[in-house]
């Protein structure tokens, strides 16, 4: 063990049974760690599996014990959440797919165990997105209030109905008609991930995405979102994704082809390339070679390399190093860069701008 | 080693960098912070505090600062930092102590699962917890504080951590946080109260915190098991009345005072089910504390 209190957590989450050999100051940096990163919960699930949790330092045990007891509590507030969802979508008649965590966690993925879970998020086909909004609504969830920038952004240029939120339950889902925002660059077809979807064993209302395609989603999810801040929590994500249909030989053959169909070979090629090089996921070199090739060349690379390194560490002071906050800030840029044409993005980031004044965060209690 | 035995000065050069590890029963907090009212306010409220080692286990870290930016200029304000981000909006500068008060809680009610925690003042005679849940406004920290001045052992004025395996309370042994009148009705219940400076304007109206008594700092190590639930409530000018409850009800305001029931779920209710079937419970209402204090000790020393 080198003894190096940054990595900690990629330490621990390349191979648990690393923290067993630590001591108190490096237990300290990989709770607090791994908290931010989002990624306790899943350490915490894994480490209890191992025959030494009890030999743990009582300290750090006791968050593990917090971090397990939260993930579990989530695990059962999501399947809770997804039976009012069956409720409400009863009467109609539309294909419904659930996305990331909750179909992790319905199809009984690994990807699901210890994982933090924020909204439900679910893919139904556009020409059905008001019937669904109009259900939704019947059974208590509700836009909150939006001012008429917000309803016009959501509403014109993104992939998704504003967050809906129950009303007494106060959980939220989130309605998608496609993965990318109808402005972004890429234009994955959703049409073709809907039809590719599959049947859950045991589910009768929800389908999930075909393997190939959830592996897609979650890289172009990571790999075009503003805010990295859980960037190492979905990087583990696609790490037990991968591990976990990597098995099946069907999968890597057709992976890298459908990221080219749907125009997410650079997206994939990101994954492929980090996974492997921060967690060391098993993945046939000939895939991420064919990977990089169908993302093509990008003299870039180093660039987007050394961003990446850092902002895909724990959001954490005790894992930054001193660029780690221009780093995050570029990717940020680059993400809505992605997202949007220059003249709507520097509309959005002024508006957004001008706001920031009014204040975030809650009031302390 | 203890907070009082840094040298002057050295409290707030520690507060400024590394931070100060500091032990409030088994929960060890880094806080750094480079405002004089903080170390001021540590000084006074956390002198017999043990102070850990840099080479051991600290719980969080966080950090009590003026928020950067622009801002800064016009208006002077502090935040609360938790492992680098900003949970809170910024409060007036004055509000530093408070406001490191006041985050503390929150790091142990959203972070310490391994607890069931229940919104209630936690007092101990003889190893035996007597448990006082009740929403703010009910008098619970006065008489809180008037029982810790009164022989009993404080383990907290807000945060009662029960263990769901053995159903012991855990003690925190912080300031007692006073509001409004109960400030002077404290200052006049005894000398023996220690308080800190008051801040005015807070979200809770004048606020003022009470040092926790030197024993029980001492002995914050030590749990204790539930015997007691009591619901008090201040009605003005109302006799000092203890009424038993029936343990149906009492399980069922127990659960309305629970912070993170959803997290524990069926662990919950059955932890607070095993919690009322070995406690006696009551409801108690008083206006008066030189009235309140007997009832207690006589409850005490009956059982």
């Amino acid at each position: 063990m080198t003894g190096d209190s940054r990595d900690t957590v990629i330490a621990a989450l390349r191979d648990p049974s690393a923290a067993l050999a630590y001591g108190l100051p490096l237990w300290e940096s990989l709770i607090a760690q791994a908290r931010s990163a989002g990624v306790l919960g899943r350490l915490a699930t894994r480490l209890q599996k191992t025959d030494a949790f009890e030999s743990i330092p009582l300290a750090p045990r006791s968050h593990l014990v917090s971090a397990v007891a939260q993930a579990d509590a989530q695990r059962s507030g999501v399947k809770r959440e997804i039976e009012h969802l069956r409720l409400a979508l009863a009467e109609i008649d539309c294909d419904v797919v659930l996305l990331k965590g909750s179909a992790y966690l319905v199809a009984g993925l690994a990807a699901a165990e210890g994982r933090m879970f924020n909204d439900i998020d679910i893919l139904v086909p556009r020409s059905q997105l008001n019937q669904v909004e109009a259900a939704l609504m019947l059974h208590g969830w509700a836009t909150g209030h939006l001012d008429a920038y917000d309803q016009r952004y959501y509403r014109e240029w993104t992939h998704e109905l504003p967050p809906m939120r129950h009303v007494t339950r106060g959980t939220t889902v989130d309605v998608h008609h496609a993965i990318l925002p109808l402005t972004a660059r890429r234009r994955p077809d959703s049409r073709k991930l809907l039809s590719a979807a599959q049947v859950i064993v045991g589910e009768p209302r929800f389908r999930m995405l075909a393997p190939v395609d959830m592996v897609l989603h979650s890289a172009t999810h990571l790999f075009h979102n503003e805010e990295l801040g859980e960037g190492l929590r979905d990087l583990t994500d696609l790490d037990s994704l991968l591990r976990e249909f990597g098995t099946d030989a069907g999968f890597w053959s057709t992976l890298v082809d459908r990221g080219t169909e749907l125009d997410l070979a650079l997206p994939l090629h990101y994954a492929l390339r980090y996974t492997t090089r921060i967690l060391n996921t098993p993945v046939p070199p000939a895939v991420t070679d064919a990977a990089a090739h169908a993302a093509g060349r990008s003299s870039l690379m180093p660039v987007m390399d050394s961003l990446f390194a850092r902002a895909l560490r724990p959001d954490h002071p005790g894992s930054d190093d001193r660029f780690t906050p221009m780093a995050r800030k570029l990717l940020y840029v680059r993400a809505h860069w992605l997202r949007m044409p220059p003249l709507l993005l520097i509309r959005h980031l002024a508006t957004k701008a001008l706001r920031r004044d009014s204040g975030s965060g809650e009031v302390a209690p | 080693m203890i907070v009082a035995d840094l040298a002057p000065g050295e409290l707030a050069r520690a507060l400024a960098c590394p931070g100060l590890r500091l032990r409030t029963g088994r929960i060890v907090t880094a806080i750094r912070s480079p405002i004089p009212a903080v170390a001021e306010g540590i000084g006074i409220h956390y002198a017999e505090h043990p102070l850990e080692p840099v080479d051991g286990f600290a719980d969080f870290h966080v950090h009590v600062m003026p928020p950067q930016g622009l801002r800064r200029l016009f208006r002077r304000q502090v935040l609360f930092h938790f492992e680098g981000a900003a949970p809170f909006r910024p409060l007036p500068f004055e509000q530093a102590f408070p406001m490191l008060e006041w985050g503390l809680n929150w790091c142990i009610s959203a972070n310490c699962h391994q607890y069931l925690i229940l919104h209630a003042a936690v007092l101990e005679r003889r190893g035996r917890a007597l448990v006082l849940p009740a929403p703010p406004g009910s008098g619970k920290s006065t008489l809180c504080a008037a029982l810790a001045l009164s022989g009993w052992r404080l383990l907290s004025d807000e945060l009662a951590l029960v263990d769901p395996a053995s159903l012991e309370v855990h003690a925190v042994a912080r300031p007692v946080s006073l509001k409004n009148a109960s400030i002077d009705v404290i200052r006049g219940f005894s000398n023996d109260a220690k308080l800190g400076p008051l801040v005015h304007n807070t979200n809770k109206g004048t606020v003022a915190h009470m040092k926790p008594p030197a024993g029980s700092v001492r002995e914050a190590q030590l749990p204790a098991m539930p015997a007691w639930v009591v619901f008090p409530r201040y009605a003005a000018g109302s006799d000092a009345r203890l009424a038993p409850l029936a343990k149906a009800q009492a399980f069922m305001q127990l659960i309305d005072n629970a912070f993170n029931y959803d997290v524990h779920g069926r662990r919950a209710f059955e932890t607070l089910a095993r919690v009322v079937e070995c406690s006696a419970c009551f409801e108690f209402s008083y206006s008066r504390l030189e009235e309140a204090l007997p009832v207690f000790t006589e409850l005490a020393d009956c059982a």
